[in-house]
């Protein structure tokens, strides 16, 4: 069990990817915890995927009061996440209690409690021995009713109960007007408020969750994007990566003998990111795919993320210049994953990008260019989206490559992704096409390279048959 | 429902009522005492009161769907009624169970 470090709360894992990290390793152990926001942002999924990950990761059976959907209905929508609950009811891991309430048939006499929830819950709980409850959605207990005060007050001694039962329980709830959920249940659960968001920006839809209250506990305050995929919820969290990473001092190759020795160790740094800026028509790619032939040539398997070509396209015209990226296809060490920047969000991307580092394990992930993915969201997005790609590289230690788009009249120094990135990339190459004496010259300029010396002078280069070629001789 | 100018009652069948309690609470009590006083006054010998304790019977509960305490479930005649509260609103009980009542 993961410990917040002072030894004074304990937690509970939540099973959701992310999300304890955000939480210093979950919720509060034994605590009651309030889910809310508007209708379709996954609530229900949410307390679903707490409940079915800690019976399968972490052997605590769990009860699920539903409030609104029946077993059946449960059973179903969760059956495409892979969450099998008629075999976790078989084996006694999980109680699914309906709570059917025909408002038609009801008529209120007096006063009255609700014993007959507390009764239904405890004799669930203790039939599994369950150490983790959900109540989806427990609000909805007062549509049609006419006494709130009564119902309200047998709420607050339902989450005290609960609490004396010493499970841990998601409590949903739907977003009202002016609180966070429609009868004020934040009032309530005082120990751990987490508000989910589904929300469209330019276009593109986002998901977002928030820890609004978390007493006695460190949390992460920001807005962290989530995502809901065939394996459920995901957070991903924006800042929590630490500077940790170990720092390797395997030299690699840049594909390119020549650049090589431009650098005063005769290559670059294993692990390390190398980012390439250029205006359109500057060879950026040419330079990430001989980088991506010598990942191939060590027999490690790279990874190339293309965001302007499609994979037969850049198949084909890197054969012209002599790169085979056919063979180091059909020898499996080059996997070309392309895809519209704009098709998806920017937090999708990344998911895609992550699940492919878990599947193929790369060596070397290409990125080109990062700076397309700079039209789907904004800088601040853009920034926090690399600083995490980032950082997940060095630490599965993967070699990194982005090439990065910069327009004719804009600086280098003055562009919003290499603003972004320049900072964090350990080895910067500015390319340059220019007119020099009625003739166009290719030039590269290795801007800065950390833990290094590395030549300063501007090297012109051709690109021929066999890729890129230098001109000027290199001078260390 | 069936018009009846005669003093008392009447309703066509016996009414079954189940009455669903939470121990020995005082709104339990409360609830046993109305629906008794009641039956008394106006049904006689047309009803069948069961009494069940969900404490002892959790497992009841859960198959009759019971959330209040107190709960009286009306299961015949039809339409199905489930009266929730200590049946203190007696001009509402004898509505909801059907009984009609003429001075």
């Amino acid at each position: 069990m993961p410990n917040n470090g002072m030894g004074t709360l304990l937690k509970t894992p939540t099973g959701i990817s992310g999300l304890d990290e955000i939480t210093n390793g979950g919720f509060p152990k034994g605590r009651p915890v309030l889910i809310c926001g508007s209708a379709g942002c996954g609530k229900t999924l949410f307390a679903a995927q707490f409940l079915v990950k800690g019976i399968t990761a972490y052997d605590e059976p769990g009860v699920f009061m539903s409030f609104e959907e029946s077993p059946s209905d449960l059973t179903q929508n969760f059956e495409s996440l892979g969450f099998d609950f008629e075999k976790l009811k078989a084996e006694k891991k999980l109680r699914i209690d309906h709570v059917r309430i025909e408002r038609s048939e009801i008529e209120e006499t007096g006063e009255y409690d609700l014993e007959g929830i507390f009764i239904r819950l405890n004799y669930a709980i203790d039939s599994i021995g369950a150490k983790r409850v959900v109540l989806d959605t427990i609000e909805s207990i007062f549509s049609g009713m006419e006494n709130m005060t009564l119902l309200r007050s047998e709420i607050r001694r339902l989450f005290t109960w609960l609490k004396e039962k010493g499970v841990t329980a998601i409590i949903t709830g739907e977003r009202g007007e002016s609180s966070l959920t429609r009868q004020g249940l934040e009032e309530y659960v005082s120990d751990c408020v987490i508000l989910l968001d589904f929300r469209v920006i330019e276009q593109i839809a986002t998901r977002r969750l928030r820890i609004v209250k978390y007493r006695g506990s460190t949390h992460g305050t920001n807005e962290y994007p989530f995502l809901i995929d065939e394996s459920g919820i995901s957070v991903l969290p924006v800042t929590s990566l630490k500077l940790d990473y170990k720092s390797s001092t395997e030299i690699i190759s840049t594909g390119l003998p020549a650049l090589d020795k431009s650098f005063s160790t005769g290559g670059v740094y294993r692990a390390s990111s190398i980012l390439i800026t250029g205006n359109a028509g500057t060879s950026k790619t040419i330079l990430a795919a001989h980088f991506a032939m010598s990942s191939c040539k060590r027999k490690e398997s790279t990874l190339f993320f293309s965001f302007e070509e499609s994979p037969d396209q850049l198949v084909r015209n890197m054969a012209t210049i002599g790169i085979d990226f056919e063979q180091a296809i059909q020898e499996k060490m080059l996997l070309i994953q392309a895809s519209r920047p704009s098709l998806q969000g920017l937090e999708l991307h990344l998911m895609v990008l992550n699940k492919l580092l878990e599947e193929l394990k790369p060596r070397t992930v290409i990125i080109d260019p990062i700076s397309s993915l700079i039209t789907i969201g904004n800088t601040n997005e853009v920034r926090a989206m690399l600083v995490r790609l980032m950082d997940t590289l060095k630490k599965k230690q993967v070699n990194a490559l982005f090439t990065s788009l910069t327009y004719d009249g804009q600086s280098e120094y003055n562009n919003s992704t290499v603003d972004a990135v320049s900072s964090l990339a350990d080895t910067w190459i500015d390319l340059k096409n220019e007119e020099r004496n009625y003739e166009r010259v290719r030039s590269l300029l290795i801007v800065k390279s950390r833990g290094m010396a590395h030549s300063n002078n501007r090297h012109d280069f051709i690109i021929t048959g066999k890729g890129i070629q230098f001109t000027t001789s290199n001078k260390k | 429902m069936k018009e009846n100018t005669t003093d008392v009652v009447i309703i066509e069948d016996k009414l079954e009522l189940t009455l669903y309690i939470s121990g020995m609470s005082q709104k339990s009590m409360e609830a046993i005492r109305n629906i008794k006083w009641l039956c008394d006054k106006h049904l006689k010998d047309a009803f069948e009161l069961e009494i069940i304790d969900i404490y002892k019977n959790p497992k009841l509960a859960l198959e009759q769907h019971i959330v209040f305490s107190p709960s009286l479930l009306k299961k015949l005649p039809l339409p199905k009624r489930t009266l929730v509260g200590t049946l203190s609103d007696t001009e509402k009980v004898l509505k909801s169970l059907g009984i009609t009542t003429e001075k």
